[in-house]
């Protein structure tokens, strides 16, 4: 790579210049491992650690901590296995593409078991582990990806919008909801069954997107019952966060006027307890809050990316050894809160979904080319259905026989 | 002469470009390291240098309008949009601004820019990957629209469009990429950049097309060959300007006209044609013109995309359509 010729200015103290303080003095030199601010409850080795303002379990009996803890380590290894499966999938051809999630299970389960019923999430296309947290059969995230559909879930009824392929427009969209909760007077009523808060997912190189930055405004301005829950993968397909942001992530929000946090998002525990707390401030009414869940993309930007060509496979070493299930297995196994025959129960049950996913992704039923027409409006139009008539009389024209007649 | 695919032509038109001119810029999404996502930047970044190839933020408003701004400052920016259903956040800047820009200016202010987007579907690819919006650009005064349809025109266009002190929407047709070769003369003369071209001679119908649908058109006009009708095709190139006078000579002679785009037909760059020919061929025609393209819906998912886009049997039925009126 070449150097650029660009003169860089060395950091010049700005204190005194009426500029305000320095920003590496704000918020310090980078820190590849996520810095001072990152709260942890997990560590990568598996064990439990305090943080001032985050805590798991304290409001459950150690038997209930233990089996949500278990919860969360099934949820992600079958996670895990829906994204083997739809990649090898992929490889044999039944899949165009897979956008996988190796490596974010945590950030996705923490958060996504966080929801409750009544509160509403929109995806990126990644969001394979906030989807089985909402209920999707994940034959169902196949449909897009095997280009048969556009995904085949109701949004309304699984509080889980379409998968959004358009960089960072959800976020808006998230926010366009939250403010119809307030209307609603869904939003600081006290009553938990009725309380909703909004979810919009994004990746790092989504920050940089015109529409995520509105949205941070319009949150902000209407005091938005929306959680931004950005997974900062380290990467935008081949582009390092560096090219996206020059301070980290989550201090961004402050300067939108909401606040931000920072949370390891390979630490199931953490990440849960954060999404939690910040669901419950927007169901409470007290507005906006940016989740930075720092994590890492282990597998390719999708399965027709070549990683190689733009990383180094050191990087992807080092976070091997923060792997979000791991630790949870190690935490699990090492304090007797799991056993051989719960595992070995789990690991069936992948086997399963597996098989599930192997038969139910050639059955999938297949589009009819004339099923486009009918859907492109509420009301259809004359013109449109017009053109469907001639096209369908089109296909029909191939039916003939080849002995009576041309197949044209 | 070496043979090349379109984005080997492309690549080394850009490298091109770049050797003779200080000023021309790449930029985009991924266009550095990774060399784009179809390579079209390949090894650019390598050679250039990261100040001439820039890997931008993801925000293709932030793309184009700052493509505008270096512009302004004497560059000549060659934008890369990652896929054509990516275009539409940076729409915006290219309509009321890169399109504007010379006019409200009273032409002080020149915008050599240059926005390739590859476009059109046929890659199996998931939604807002196999879009063509051309004419949402040619409708709009100020830009010139031009789309390259084979490896040695890709070559020279990218070059011609950079050399344009007015900006150029540059589509490529991106299930061109990789497929077929030609043999690169890079010595030649290359044809000029806003003219259209007779790519298959015949007499009985004057088939139109740019892009991906000349090859579709081409193998349309092979094959009625061999039912005995003979079939005139003509890449049309640029779509703004359009440069219709071979094919006004054209339809003259053969008396009835097909234009075939993967576009929605619905005020398709189809509907601007057929118009022309009919002010300007109208007592020479035998039959209306007629149009072959995408249906007016959405693009479809992709396992029924070779259904909804027009191929080689959907032609062939204008084609037929027209001969019997
Ligand atoms: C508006 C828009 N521009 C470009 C793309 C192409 N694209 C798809 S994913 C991607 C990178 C996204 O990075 P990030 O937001 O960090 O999410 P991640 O993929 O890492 O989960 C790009 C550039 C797109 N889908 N939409
Ligand atoms: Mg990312």
């Amino acid at each position: 790579m070449s150097e650029s010729p660009l003169p860089v200015p060395a950091a010049p103290s700005r204190a005194g210049s009426g500029f305000g303080p320095d920003i590496s003095e704000v918020f310090g030199p980078h820190a590849a491992d996520g810095g001072p601010d990152l709260v942890q409850l997990l560590t990568p080795e598996g064990e439990r650690v305090e943080h001032p303002d985050f805590s798991f379990g304290t409001d459950l009996s150690g038997d209930d901590e233990a089996a949500m803890i278990r919860g969360f380590y099934r949820d992600m290894t079958l996670t895990r296995r829906i994204d083997t499966e739809a990649t090898a999938l992929q490889r044999h051809g039944e899949l165009g593409i897979w956008a996988q999630l190796l490596g974010q299970e945590a950030a996705q389960i923490g958060s996504g078991r966080a929801l409750r019923r009544q509160d509403f999430a929109f995806p990126t296309y990644r969001e394979h582990g906030v989807a089985w947290c909402r209920g999707i059969d994940p034959l169902q995230l196949l449909g897009l990806f095997r280009g048969v559909d556009h995904g085949d879930w109701d949004p309304e009824q699984a509080h889980f919008g379409l998968y959004t392929i358009v960089i960072g427009a959800q976020t808006l969209h998230a926010t366009g909801y939250a403010m119809g909760l307030q209307r609603d007077g869904d939003v600081g009523t006290g009553d938990p069954d009725r309380d909703a808060a909004v979810v919009a997912y994004f990746g790092d190189g989504a920050s940089s997107q015109g529409d995520v930055n509105e949205a941070f405004i319009f949150a902000a301005s209407y005091n938005a019952p929306v959680v931004f829950f950005c997974q900062n993968n380290q990467w935008a397909i081949s582009e390092p966060i560096e090219r996206q942001s020059k301070i980290p992530l989550f201090h961004r929000a402050l300067g939108f006027g909401f606040p931000g946090v920072r949370v390891d998002g390979n630490d199931v525990l953490a990440t849960y307890a954060v999404a939690k707390a910040a669901l419950q401030r927007a169901r409470d009414g007290q507005g906006p809050t940016l989740v930075e869940a720092y994590t890492y993309r282990m597998g390719a930007h999708t399965t027709t990316d070549d990683p190689t060509r733009y990383r180094l496979s050191e990087e992807l070493e080092t976070w091997k050894l923060k792997d979000p299930i791991q630790r949870v297995k190690a935490y699990l196994t090492r304090n007797g809160l799991a056993d051989q025959a719960f595992l070995e129960a789990v690991n069936i049950e992948a086997e399963e979904l597996g098989q599930h996913l192997r038969e139910g992704c050639h059955a999938l039923p297949e589009p009819s080319p004339l099923d486009v027409f009918d859907r492109v409006y509420a009301e259809q139009t004359p013109e449109l259905a017009e053109q469907r008539a001639g096209y369908a009389d089109y296909l029909d024209s191939f039916d003939v026989p080849a002995e009576t007649g041309s197949p044209r | 002469m070496t043979k090349v695919t379109l984005a080997k032509g492309l690549n080394a038109g850009l490298r091109k470009a770049m050797e003779d001119d200080p000023k021309v810029l790449v930029m985009g999404e991924d266009v550095g390291k990774l060399g784009g996502v179809f390579r079209i930047t390949d090894g650019l970044q390598k050679d250039f240098g990261e100040d001439r190839v820039i890997d931008s933020p993801l925000a293709e408003s932030g793309i184009i309008g700052t493509a505008v701004g270096m512009a302004m400052r004497g560059y000549r920016p060659v934008c890369e949009i990652q896929f054509d259903g990516f275009v539409y956040p940076a729409y915006d800047q290219i309509v009321s601004q890169v399109a504007k820009i010379h006019f409200r200016s009273k032409g002080r202010v020149k915008m050599p820019v240059v926005i390739r987007i590859p476009f059109g579907g046929g890659i199996g690819a998931v939604e807002h990957h196999s879009e063509s919006p051309e004419a949402q650009f040619a409708h709009t005064p100020g830009l010139k629209v031009v789309a390259c349809s084979n490896p040695v025109d890709g070559y020279w266009m990218i070059q011609q469009a950079i050399a344009c002190d007015d900006p150029v929407i540059f589509l490529e047709p991106k299930r061109q990429y990789h497929a077929d070769k030609a043999d690169l003369d890079t010595s030649a003369e290359p044809q000029p950049l806003f003219t259209s071209r007779v790519v298959r001679a015949g007499s009985d119908l004057t088939l139109l097309a740019y892009g991906p649908m000349v090859k579709t058109c081409l193998a349309s006009a092979e094959a009625a060959a061999g039912e005995g009708k003979s079939i005139e095709v003509v890449d049309l190139r640029t779509l703004s300007p359009l440069d219709l006078g071979p094919v006004y000579a054209s339809v003259r002679k053969t008396g009835r006209a097909v234009v075939a785009h993967e576009a929605h037909v619905n005020l398709g760059m189809g509907a601007e044609v057929a118009a022309r020919i009919t002010e300007q061929c109208f007592y020479s025609l035998e039959s209306p013109v007629l149009r072959v393209g995408g249906f007016d819906t959405p693009y479809p998912p992709s396992r029924i995309e070779e259904q909804w886009l027009p191929d080689l049997d959907r032609v062939l039925d204008a084609v037929d359509r027209s001969l019997a009126y």
